[in-house]
């Protein structure tokens, strides 16, 4: 299906990137572009094969469900763009 | 320049383990080398007091018997690592100035051993490009000319342009790197040095910025294979706080280096014989056949039938795991954080300030094709098509040991020539990107010069874990082809 201007709309939305409405056209452009040269992945045979999930064939371990670290809040925060007393102050969720 | 930065890694380390001269002074050499060649753009961050401190702690070390594998040996450092308490940006404005509060498996392996930090390296935002164009930083200038191209300045190919750019230079004794896709590999080609992407799982990714983390693998960029084989032997640990970190042993590599390859069985894939590759790149991969052949290997022809299908599955694997990493840049915790009415306006401002064009490209069809309707026709698609890629290779497992190919489809091309052209960009990636989809180690090595004069890689795929093949093999091809190359200092 062609990608156009709406549908680049509504996916900037789900990925939180704000773009100007004179950048959606182009971009529709360009992504057609990009998954039109991937459709043609439609040629290969696919049927009965197992998705690949994993580059390699490992399970995944589990660890000991205890705490390893913690009780640092101040290099926790050390990169915040705005902190209140050892807190993360964020923009109002809830009006 | 002064004849310390003209050591390999390995006479470097024969050198200060023999008291020839001190940490300190080939630090002192090193840092010079990188003020000297600031119009590379290799270095983001310079960090030579941290450096000439590093160097003083190991020239005590030294001195009391204490030395580690790499001690006082002076690399440059990827900025996708994080460096604890100095700048990691991942060449992207939206981790604005960021200073990780601990340190990467990777570095925190190499600074255990005795090496020195000379600062961070300038890579693509995010790793994601393959020619150094689309960082935050401005492009890195390849320190190769050609002779045929006038003076223009050529990419030194990406996403590890900055490492690669800074080996070739002689600024570093050696560098990390990571590869997705290539970003190991095709730069080493493109700047006459040698560069390894291990079996997935090797080397941890704990404190890496995440780009595809299917994908994503560290490995180091060097002068010579054996520096390349030192470098991976600090750099690959089991770590627990990777959970696809494989818990096996890291072998010492470098003793496979000089290693007799006779015997060994050499596959070529003839889908890697693709349409519009130069004539010089052909002869260059018959050049690699030969000498391997009187190296006493067997040729054996091979197929991988859906290499073509590899870069069209890249582009839905690789955007897909990006999206669901990048979202974590949200402007909260760290980083950059925009103005906005509302939260979701600060979310989109952000990361509208923050992402440069090829980063949110990639994200947007990472969230097309993980979206409600598409998943199963795209990401499913492609993760059987992956699957499909992986056993071609174990097909030809049963026929050869090693696969040799050509590293990169050119030679390194100028700056700007391909920013227009996205799928244009994605071809470099053509040979590299399919040992990424199925998670196996390969290498390129400089093994000649197009008419340019610029040089040209061979690439080395062997099987899960057996990088001390490869690097026999690469050894093989290093000793036949005497690529004496080095660019022509104009910086």
């Amino acid at each position: 299906m062609a990608i156009d201007a709406e549908l680049v709309r509504k996916v900037a939305q789900l990925a939180h990137i704000a773009e100007p409405e004179e950048r959606l056209a182009p971009l529709a452009a360009e992504l057609n572009g990009i998954i039109a040269w991937i459709e043609q992945l439609a040629e290969v045979d696919t049927d009965g094969v197992e998705p690949m999930t994993s580059a390699v064939a490992a399970t995944l371990p589990l660890r000991e469900d205890v705490v390893t670290d913690g009780g640092d809040s101040a290099r926790v925060l050390a990169n915040a763009p705005k902190t209140v007393d050892g807190f993360f102050v964020v923009p109002k969720v809830v009006e | 320049m002064s004849e310390l930065t003209a050591l390999t890694l390995k006479a470097a380390l024969d050198g200060l383990k023999a008291k020839s001269f001190s940490a300190v002074e080939i630090t002192q050499a090193h840092i010079a080398a990188v003020e000297a060649a600031r119009p590379l753009n290799a270095f983001v961050l310079e960090t030579p007091d941290k450096a000439l401190d590093m160097a003083a702690a190991s020239d005590a070390r030294i001195a009391r018997g204490e030395a580690g594998r790499l001690e006082g040996a002076p690399l440059g450092i990827k900025d996708l690592f994080c460096t604890e308490g100095v700048r990691s940006t991942a060449g992207s404005k939206i981790l604005g100035n960021f200073i990780p509060p601990y340190e990467s498996t990777v570095t925190a392996n190499l600074f255990g051993q005795g090496a020195v930090m000379l600062g961070k390296l300038n890579m693509d935002e995010f790793a994601m490009g393959s020619s150094n164009e689309t960082s935050a930083w401005g492009p890195v200038i390849n320190p190769w000319k050609s002779a045929s191209g006038g003076n223009s300045a050529l990419t030194p190919g990406g996403s590890s342009g900055g490492s690669a750019a800074a080996v070739a230079a002689d600024i570093c004794l050696g560098a990390t790197a990571t590869d997705t896709g290539g970003s190991i590999r095709q730069p080493a080609a493109f700047t006459g040095t040698v560069g390894i992407k291990p079996t997935y799982g090797r080397c941890s990714r704990w404190g890496v910025v995440a780009f595809a983390s299917s994908l994503d693998q560290a490995g180091p960029i060097a002068k010579t294979v054996e520096d390349a084989a030192i470098l991976l032997t600090t750099m690959a640990s089991h770590d627990p706080k990777d959970s696809t970190s494989l818990p096996v042993e890291t072998p010492d590599f470098a003793p496979f280096v000089g290693k007799s390859v006779k015997g060994l069985r050499v596959g070529v894939p003839k889908e890697y014989r693709v349409d519009g590759m130069p004539a010089e790149i052909e002869k260059l991969w018959q050049d690699g056949v030969d000498w391997l052949k009187a190296a006493g290997c067997e040729i054996v022809e091979v197929s991988l039938p859906h290499t073509k299908y590899a870069l069209p599955a890249y582009y839905i694997v690789a955007p897909a795991e990006a999206s669901s990493n990048l979202a974590r840049y949200d402007g909260m915790r760290y980083g950059l954080r925009a103005e906005g009415k509302n939260l979701n306006e600060v979310y989109e401002t952000t990361r509208a300030e923050g992402f440069g064009d090829e980063v949110k490209r990639r994200i947007l069809i990472g969230t097309y094709v993980l979206s409600a309707g598409y998943y199963d026709a795209y990401y499913l698609k492609a993760q059987k098509v992956r699957r499909r890629i992986a056993d071609d290779f174990d097909q030809a497992w049963r026929t050869c040991d090693v696969l040799l190919t050509p590293t990169a489809p050119s030679a390194a091309f100028a700056l700007g020539e391909r920013m227009a052209d996205p799928i244009a960009m994605y071809l470099n990636d053509v040979f590299t990107v399919t040992t990424n989809l199925a998670g196996l180690p390969s290498i390129s090595v400089p093994a000649g010069l197009d008419a340019g004069g610029l040089p040209l890689g061979l690439q080395v795929i062997g099987r899960a874990l057996d990088e001390g093949t490869v690097f026999s093999v690469a050894g093989a091809l290093e000793k036949a082809a005497a690529f004496r190359g080095k660019a022509q200092r104009w910086w």
